[in-house]
């Protein structure tokens, strides 16, 4: 098949208003899951299918469109989406946070704050947060509905017992609006203050799994915690090696045969927009 | 006085087959309820009957509830039913691993019911569990074990444990020392009663083993085919049952 024969951002228009539903459904009740018939996408589960037709379905021809697999956008996985709305959107592509108007991420949170006029597509693998301790679906879905959330704390008590604290650092559950308890997706919970209170749209997809849920821009969201062990945006005590930031996210990388290690900022762009504002680090070269 | 619960008229069947037809009776605050019966008899139908997890056809299950009095909780929606479920009630059920998370270690499973009504202070539900855990006879440095690493008869009593921790107003409990070794059952039936004393705990207790009910029940409801053939205090009627199938429970308890 040519590439012409795609419809716009490959998935055809019903496919696309069904999913627009669901996402609505999902801004209207923040933090409930909305099921929706997941589709096939040319790329396996497990590769932001969800994301993909989360994003397929608010990508407009006039969008600019940014991918990032961890903080970075020159990850296969973040190249070949981007890539894949190239060539079924036509779409314009950015590694710019500033730039982009719609963002499909895994397992991060830009540090650049996003605005009004963007929009955050999560890839989610396990949409619910219950599941570590309650597999039946029929059961979380009814906790959800009722607010039976005492199993929420189980798994953070069972945290401190084993680790001494709260030892939940990815995918760390939240409470929405004071009534959905959700999971953010794997993002560190360094990422979680920034869930809150967001001018940007949030969307999350679960492709595997079905499952679609959003904040809308300004939501209170609350990470879960107890009293006399409260919630802690925890990140390595070090500052960028590169950029010099103290307030970014950063991953310990092995530069050189030997071994030797260093931190520098998750997300690339942030880091790359500090270094050309003439913010230098220990290490730069 | 109000009774704590008033069972009226509850029935339920299964097609043509009758689990248990035209219950009713008082049960008082403080008191222990017990059913006997064979499998089969309709005592675990009625049991699930009045505990919430099956939908009688017929009947009210009338609860005196803290806040509003006396409610049927057959008809009290759902989310009610459920709360009342994680407070006021408790369920032990004959196997422990259907009432107890088996992948949450001792402690979790003591405290998920304080966490469930609100408790957000780690130390605190620690300290609870703990607690607990020693009253059923577990010592305090099992809590973080999971209790696939206790006995039969310990799983048992930290299922007790989970249960009473929230100080339910009445217990179910199903076949509680079923399953379990006869000195096990013994130890277990001496904690129970002590607990059943200490807390003046009010309790329905279905079984087919008479010596349970002996130690354990003020009242017994003797039940067959789903009906209700005898009632009365317990020791009268272990000691001198009236009906004929009473009469054979206890004389086949006695032969052995
Ligand atoms: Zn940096």
């Amino acid at each position: 098949m040519s590439e012409a024969a795609y419809n716009f951002a490959y998935l055809d228009e019903q496919t696309k208003r069904m999913i627009r539903r669901a996402i609505l459904k999902g801004l209207a009740v923040p933090g409930y899951q909305v099921p929706f018939a997941s589709r096939e996408m040319p790329m396996p589960y497990g590769w932001g299918t969800g994301g993909v037709q989360v994003s397929a379905a608010v990508l407009t021809p006039d969008d600019r469109f940014k991918v990032i697999d961890q903080g970075a956008d020159d990850t296969t996985n973040a190249v070949s989406i981007r890539s894949f709305f190239e060539r079924t959107a036509g779409v314009d592509t950015t590694t710019k946070t500033a730039e982009a108007s719609v963002i499909q991420t895994r397992h991060r949170i830009p540090e650049e704050p996003l605005t009004e006029d963007q929009i955050l597509v999560y890839q989610v693998p396990i949409p619910e947060p219950l599941r570590f301790l309650e597999p039946r679906e029929s059961e979380t879905r009814k906790m959800h509905s009722l607010e039976e959330y005492g199993l929420m704390h189980v798994k953070l008590y069972e945290d401190i017992s084993r680790h001494g604290h709260i030892a939940t650092s990815y995918a760390y559950p939240v409470k929405v609006e004071g009534r959905y308890v959700m999971d953010p997706s794997p993002i560190p919970k360094f990422d979680n203050p920034k869930l809150g209170d967001m001018a940007a749209i949030q969307l999350f997809g679960a492709g595997r799994e079905q499952r679609i849920y959003a904040l809308p821009p300004y939501t209170q969201v609350v990470s879960l915690d107890f009293e006399d062990h409260p919630f802690e945006a925890s990140k390595a005590d070090h500052a960028c090696a590169l950029c010099g930031a103290e307030h970014s996210y950063l991953d310990e990388v092995i530069v050189d045969d030997s071994g030797k290690r260093m931190f520098v900022c998750s997300d690339t762009d942030f880091c790359e927009s500090r270094r050309a504002a003439g913010h230098v680090g220990e290490q730069a070269a | 006085m109000t009774p704590l619960l008033s069972v009226q008229g509850i029935t339920k069947t299964y097609g043509a087959h009758i689990g248990c037809a035209d219950v009713s009776f008082d049960l008082y605050p403080g008191e222990v309820m017990g059913i006997v019966g064979e499998s089969g008899s309709g005592k675990s139908t009625l049991l699930n009957c009045m505990a919430g997890h099956l939908v009688p056809d017929a009947g009210q299950v009338v609860f005196d509830t803290r806040s509003d009095g006396p409610r049927d909780t057959v008809t009290m929606s759902e989310p009610e039913r459920r709360m009342l479920g994680r407070t006021d009630w408790a369920f032990v059920h004959q196997h422990a691993r259907d009432g107890l998370r088996m992948g949450v270690s001792a402690g979790g499973n003591v405290g998920e019911r304080l966490m469930a009504v609100g408790d957000r202070h780690y130390g605190d539900i620690r300290d609870k569990a703990t607690d607990w855990l020693e009253r059923v006879e577990i010592h305090a440095s099992r809590v973080d074990d999971r209790p696939t690493t206790f006995s039969g008869g310990m799983q048992q009593r930290l299922q007790i444990a989970r249960n009473l921790v929230t100080g339910p107003r009445l217990v179910f409990m199903d076949e509680p020392t079923g399953g379990l070794d006869v000195s096990v059952q013994a130890r277990l039936l001496d904690l129970l009663r002590g607990l059943v004393r200490d807390m003046g705990l009010s309790a329905i207790i279905v079984t087919h083993d008479l010596a349970v009910v002996r130690l354990l029940a003020d009242r017994l409801m003797v039940m067959k085919s789903g009906h209700v053939v005898e009632t009365g205090l317990t020791d009268q009627v272990l000691d001198d049952p009236q009906h004929a199938y009473s009469q054979l429970l206890v004389s086949s308890v006695l032969q052995v």
